[in-house]
C-alpha cells in the first residue's frame, strides 16, 4: 500500500511517517497541497494521504477540493490530520470529500485505528 | 518479581482481593501493574508510600479498597472497537433478529463490562444509521460495569478530544456529538437510549433481564477459567432464543463452554446457541 503524508512541519511528516511504514505503507511526503500534487502526478492514484489543514501555497483543504475534482483519484482516501477541532471544520472537510478526520494531538493507535475503519489495516 | 515498597506477602494480598471482589486475576508478569497504577494512586491520595497505602487497605473495605481496585482495572475501550463486531451486528446478526421481532418490537442488548460507553453508544449509533425503524421500538441498551466510576461518566456521555478520535467515524462525531468545552458531548437522544448500571458481574443480574444480545467483550481475558465458565452459563441461560454472544477478539467461548456454537462464514467470530439441542 502507497500513502502520501502532506504537512508543513517535518517532525509530524517524520512521525506520521513512521506510524504508516510500521503498517507496511511506502511513504512519499510532501510540504503543502501543491507539492502533494505535483507528487501524486508522478504516483499516481495511491491508496492514501495524510493531509494538514494550514499550510502554505496550498492548504489541505484546497488540495482535497481539487484532488476530489478529479476522477483518476477518485479511489484515494483522503484524511485529514489537524488541530482544527470544530464542527463546523470538519463538516466543511468531509463535505469537499475528506473520508476520515484526526484531530491533533493524537496518538498511534488512533491512527491504527482510522486506517482499520478505512479498511487499510494489515490486521 | 517483587514490587518496590511492598512485601511479598502485600502483592499477595492485593491479588487475592482484587480476584475477591471483581474476579480479575492479576498474574505475576503483571506485577509491573500492580506497581506502576498503585503508584499513581498514592501519589493521588498522599500517601508517602506504597506499604503505608496498602496498609489502610488492609484495615477498611470501603472507599480506599473501591479505589484501589479501580486502579487495578484496566478501563481501555473505544468506539467501534476492532470494526468487525460491528460490521457482523450490521449485516449479520442484526436484520434477521430485527425481522422476528416484527410483531413483538423488543430488542434488548446489553453491554456487560461496558467501561466508559463507548461500546453501547456505537450501537445505539449504528441502530440510528441502519436500522432507524427500530428506533420507535422500546428497545433496551442496557450497559453495566463494576465500576461505578466509569459508569457515571458514561451517563454522561461526555468524552474527551482522545476519545472520540479513537474508532469513531468522523461522519458520525459530526452527526451525534456537540462540542463541551474542551469535550465532545454525546447527543441527549442518543445518551437517553441508554441505561447504565453499577453491576459486578459476579453477583446476581437483574431478574427480567433477557437480552437478544450480549456484548461481553475485553473482560473474560481478566478472569479465571472457572469464572469464564461460570459467565458463559449464566449467559446462556438469560439469552433469548435466536439471540447472539459477542466477545473480544482474544476471548472464545471454545474449549470453555462448548454448548455454544461459532456463527459459520462470519466476517468476526460471534457466537449463538444452536436450535434444536443435542
Ligand atoms: C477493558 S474494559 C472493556 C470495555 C468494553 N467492553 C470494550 O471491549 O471495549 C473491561 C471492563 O470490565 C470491567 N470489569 C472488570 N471486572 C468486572 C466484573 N467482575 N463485573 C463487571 N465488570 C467488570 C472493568 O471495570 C472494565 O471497565
Amino acid at each position: 500500500m502507497k500513502a502520501i503524508v502532506i504537512d508543513d512541519s517535518r517532525a509530524i511528516r517524520i512521525l506520521l511517517k513512521r506510524i504508516l511504514v510500521a503498517q507496511g505503507f511506502e511513504v512519499f511526503e510532501a510540504g503543502d497541497g501543491r507539492q502533494a500534487i505535483d507528487e501524486l502526478e508522478k504516483t499516481g492514484c495511491i491508496d492514501l494521504a495524510l493531509v494538514d489543514w494550514n499550510m502554505p501555497v496550498m492548504t489541505g483543504y484546497e488540495f482535497i477540493v481539487e484532488i476530489r475534482a478529479r476522477a483518476e483519484f477518485a479511489a484515494m482516501s483522503i484524511m485529514m490530520v489537524t488541530t482544527e477541532s470544530e464542527t463546523s471544520q470538519v463538516q466543511l472537510a468531509l463535505d469537499a470529500g475528506a473520508n476520515e478526520y484526526i484531530m491533533k494531538p493524537f496518538t498511534d493507535d488512533v491512527l491504527k485505528e482510522k486506517l482499520m475503519l478505512l479498511g487499510l489495516s494489515q490486521d | 518479581m517483587a514490587v518496590n515498597g511492598l512485601t511479598e506477602a502485600d502483592v499477595v494480598f492485593l491479588r487475592e482481593l482484587v480476584l475477591r471482589r471483581s474476579a480479575i486475576v492479576i498474574d505475576e508478569s503483571k506485577d509491573y501493574l500492580i506497581e506502576t497504577r498503585l503508584e499513581k494512586l498514592a501519589r493521588d491520595l498522599n500517601y508517602a508510600n506504597l506499604g503505608t497505602l496498602v496498609a489502610d487497605v488492609r484495615r477498611d473495605s470501603g472507599t480506599i479498597t473501591r479505589q484501589l481496585i479501580e486502579a487495578l482495572t484496566t478501563h481501555e475501550t473505544l468506539f467501534f472497537r476492532d470494526v468487525r463486531p460491528f460490521d457482523a451486528l450490521k449485516r449479520e446478526i442484526l436484520p434477521p433478529m430485527i425481522a422476528a421481532r416484527q410483531a413483538s418490537r423488543q430488542l434488548t442488548i446489553w453491554s456487560a463490562a461496558c467501561s466508559t460507553g463507548q461500546e453501547i453508544f456505537s450501537v445505539a449509533m449504528l441502530l440510528r444509521e441502519q436500522f432507524p425503524e427500530v428506533v420507535n421500538w422500546p428497545v433496551r441498551l442496557y450497559a453495566t460495569d463494576i465500576s461505578g466510576q466509569v459508569i457515571e461518566r458514561a451517563a454522561q456521555g461526555r468524552f474527551q478530544q482522545l476519545e472520540v478520535n479513537r474508532g469513531l467515524p468522523a461522519a458520525m462525531l459530526v452527526k451525534y456529538f456537540e462540542r463541551d468545552g474542551v469535550d465532545w458531548k454525546i447527543k441527549d437522544d442518543i445518551r437517553r437510549m441508554v441505561r447504565f448500571e453499577q453491576l459486578n458481574l459476579l453477583h446476581n443480574w437483574p431478574a427480567d433481564l433477557r437480552p437478544d444480545i450480549v456484548l461481553l467483550r475485553n473482560v473474560l481475558i481478566y478472569f479465571s477459567v472457572a469464572t469464564k465458565k461460570e459467565l458463559l452459563t449464566r449467559v446462556r441461560h438469560v439469552l433469548r432464543p435466536g439471540g447472539a454472544l459477542m466477545l473480544g477478539s482474544a476471548e472464545t467461548t471454545l474449549g470453555i463452554d462448548d454448548s455454544w456454537e461459532r456463527a459459520p462464514d462470519s466476517v468476526t467470530p460471534w457466537y449463538r446457541l444452536p436450535r434444536s439441542g443435542p
